[in-house]
């Protein structure tokens, strides 16, 4: 069915569709439409889920990693502050092994206190151990919150799809719903081993975990993460046989011939690959990479991506206050370092605060690029792109 | 005789173990003061076993028995709460 859906309204859909066991909730500002539209589903009893409006979104994931500790299909939305109040849970969800799903609206982190898009929000919990995707348009964030339930359980940690503020959350698009049976099917029931609502066979979950077996447990968790990539393309192959949709966890446009690329995640890349087509009939060869998951790193799909250009234009909508640059620069020179035939590198911070980025920008980046190519030189490394003063 | 520990390989996923293992865990090494329970005083009112945040009391048939050391991390709560005319329980330096 082809509807029109703003990004919020898509996610919300797709959590119908998935009829989760429980949703906890709260709606901290800057709260996106996510859980408000399904709270109305709630109502209308168009699933059967057990709805929980907590008292705050720290109360809310602790709901969350209880239910499913329990054994539930559990979900959840929240945005930028909210997610920085949820924090501490999230690691004891990624250690709990409970495979929530938050649909993910990314607004920029306080201060200043803004709501608008950039990725500080979930760049910030890159390090708690849960599987992040991020959608480039309202059809994927629909197809991605329907893979993620699947890919989560299976993987058995914890996934964020995520949205970009207002340019996808509340932008209207064409948006193809899967039949609304075809949604159960394609996901099934929730295997678990154990639940803590089954009393013949009680468990203990979560004890206290000192100097000699902390580290196992941890280790455990971190060989988990390191095999999730097969997992997730295994997911998005199975989707796209079935729905049609082909997704990827690196995606290249237009690369195999290029000289350059520009490196981003999220809406920008949509903009960019319309300077690409531009710049393109202009004769230039220039290509786009975009980091769909970014947890786990997908390491040897980027490093064969950005090894067949010369020069990478790291696109980061985040800055990790580390002096270092935004966060897909500093771990895609870290994947470098060992790589023949590495690329020149360029990072440009942009759109912070939800600074928009327009396709003439993008295509000014990509002449500053072919202009690096030339002279085989970079100048200066980080570059903040749209800011007044520099 | 300890049991060898697991490797990570060998755990359960999701910090899951079995129930009541905490009876595996004997605090009783923490303790640096031992209490000392004196059959002939003790009235058997059973303060000390309601108070003992370890369950260490041990109570058969509604009479004190003894002091269960494995899981006794000496705190000293039974002593001070020991009715002060009884006194049947006071607390020694572990090395003595």
């Amino acid at each position: 069915m082809i509807v029109a859906r703003t990004g919020n309204e898509a996610m919300a859909e797709a959590m119908r569709q998935i009829n989760p066991d429980v949703v906890a909730a709260y709606p901290i500002t800057p709260a996106t439409e996510v859980v408000q539209l399904f709270s109305s589903f709630v109502h209308d009893g168009l699933v059967d889920t057990e709805f929980v409006p907590a008292e705050s979104e720290h109360s809310a994931i602790s709901a969350c990693a209880g239910a499913a500790a329990a054994g539930a299909r559990v979900m959840t939305s929240t945005a930028s502050q909210g997610l920085a109040l949820m924090h501490e849970i999230l690691f004891i969800a990624a250690g709990l092994r409970a495979p929530i799903v938050i649909c993910l609206v990314n607004r920029s982190l306080s201060s200043p206190i803004n709501i608008h898009c950039d990725h500080s929000d979930t760049l910030a919990s890159r390090d708690a151990g849960w599987i992040q995707i991020y959608a480039e348009n309202a059809q994927e964030a629909y197809d991605t919150t329907i893979q993620a339930v699947k890919i989560a359980e299976e993987a058995l940690l914890p996934a964020l799809v995520t949205t970009d503020a207002f340019i996808i959350s509340h932008g209207m698009e064409r948006v193809e719903l899967v039949d609304d049976k075809a949604v159960p099917k394609f996901l099934g029931e929730r295997k678990v081993k154990h639940s803590l609502l089954d009393v013949d066979n009680p468990v203990t979950l979560g004890p206290l975990d000192l100097q000699d077996y902390f580290f196992e447990h941890k280790r455990s968790e971190i060989d988990a993460m390191n095999h999730v990539l097969p997992t997730i393309e295994k997911v998005q192959k199975e989707y796209g046989d079935k729905f049609g949709r082909y997704y990827s966890t690196v995606e290249e446009y237009k690369l195999d011939d290029a000289d350059v690329a520009i490196l981003a995640m999220g809406s920008t890349a949509g903009t960019a690959k319309v300077a690409v087509e531009r710049l393109r009939e202009q004769g230039k060869k220039v290509g786009l990479i975009r980091s769909r998951v970014y947890r786990p790193f997908p390491q040897t799909a980027m490093l064969k991506a950005m090894t067949k250009v010369k020069v990478v234009g790291i696109m980061d909508r985040a800055d990790t206050l580390s002096t270092l640059g935004g966060h897909l620069y500093t771990e895609c020179r870290s994947i470098l370092y060992d790589a023949d035939n590495r690329p020149l590198l360029k990072n440009y911070i942009y759109g912070l605060g939800g600074r928009d980025i327009s396709i003439e920008e993008i295509e000014a980046m990509y002449d500053e690029l072919l202009t690096i190519q030339k002279s085989g030189q970079v100048d200066k490394n980080i570059v903040y792109y749209g800011v007044r003063g520099e | 005789m300890k049991k060898k520990k697991k490797g990570w390989k060998e755990l359960p996923i999701g910090l899951v173990t079995e129930p009541a293992s905490s009876l595996e865990f004997e605090t009783g090494d923490w303790r640096s003061e031992k209490p000392i329970w004196d059959e002939k005083k003790c009235t058997h009112c059973l303060i000390c076993w309601i108070y003992c945040p370890d369950s260490a009391i041990i109570v058969k048939d509604g009479k004190v028995q003894g002091i269960d050391y494995r899981y006794c991390k000496g705190c000293g709560i039974c002593a001070e709460e020991c009715p002060p005319k009884i006194k049947a329980i006071t607390m020694v330096r572990e090395e003595k």
